[in-house]
């Protein structure tokens, strides 16, 4: 499996870690978050049977994290991204 | 034992640096590299990217490339992210310069004892790396790097000719079996 990283090009996906769902970039804002949040948070997760997003980790490579839309019945990815990029969208590190 | 009787050793564990040649291609290691790492803070990228502009006589390297100067070379590791090397006779408070430099606009971290470096030069760099990494040497430009695995080992690999010299930095602590890693390579490729 090739993964095309946004940055330095098609490499070879044993470079890479799995984390998981990438929903867990988004965390709740500890301010008002009640425990029920909190446990959704760490503890609920989808499990689809087709397009996924997911963390991967370029341990083998420049240590970025990436969101990565992978399909899991076909293992097609469809969609790479640099997690940094994917949480300041949703209004992180600002 | 006084402080000033210890004597300094290379990551390999001699007083000389080493140098082995198989067939055309020499493996010698790096003793002279003063290393620092710079990271832009949040919010001051342009300032970073300008300052280190002053300091390398070009502006920092684009992702998978390095920008050899005099006197320091950089090498890309991350958005907004650079290793810096320098003379280590000249430039040993690599760190200290380069914060003095950058001030708030970067966070500074000296490298130079976490890295080793050993220079491939000579004939024969492509098939060696072939062994050793999964980087295609054969398609990298002069002035491109990777960062890549080694024998397991994260390492820097920096081209600066693919056909006649490659530089790669490796973990310090890691040296042995980094050298040993080139050193079979070296002997099963050529």
């Amino acid at each position: 499996m090739i993964i095309n990283h946004p940055l330095l090009g098609p490499r070879d996906s044993a470079e890479f870690v799995y984390l998981g769902d990438a929903a867990m970039i988004d965390r709740p804002n500890p301010e008002t978050a009640s425990p029920q949040d909190w446990h959704d948070y760490a503890y609920l997760r989808e499990n689809p049977a087709g397009e996924h997003r997911e963390l991967w980790f370029h341990e083998g490579g420049d240590r970025s994290w990436l969101v990565i839309t992978r399909n899991t019945l076909t293992h097609e990815i469809s969609k790479v991204e640099i997690a940094r990029d994917v949480a300041r969208k949703m209004g992180r590190s600002k | 034992m006084s402080v000033h009787d210890l004597t300094p050793i290379t990551a390999l564990g001699a007083t000389t640096a080493q140098a082995d040649t198989v067939a055309d291609l020499t493996c010698t290691e790096v003793t002279d590299l003063a290393l620092a790492s710079v990271a832009a803070r949040l919010g001051q990228e342009k300032n970073c990217a300008s300052t280190l502009g002053k300091l390398l006589g070009a502006p920092p390297p684009d992702a998978g490339k390095a920008t050899m100067g005099t006197p320091y070379t950089a090498v890309w590791m991350g958005p907004e992210q650079w290793m810096l090397g320098a003379d280590f006779g000249t430039h040993e408070d690599i760190a200290t310069g380069l914060k003095a430099e950058l001030g708030d606009a970067a966070s500074v971290t000296e490298q130079t004892d976490a890295w080793t470096g050993f220079d491939l030069t000579g004939d024969g760099i492509e098939p060696v790396m072939e062994l050793l990494s999964n980087i295609n040497l054969r398609t990298l430009a002069p002035g491109d790097a990777q960062r890549t695995t080694i024998h397991h080992l994260g390492c820097f690999v920096i081209c600066g000719d693919p056909h006649a010299f490659v530089r790669i930095l490796g973990p310090r602590a890691s040296a042995g079996s980094l050298h040993h890693a080139i050193m079979t390579a070296m002997k099963s490729a050529l």
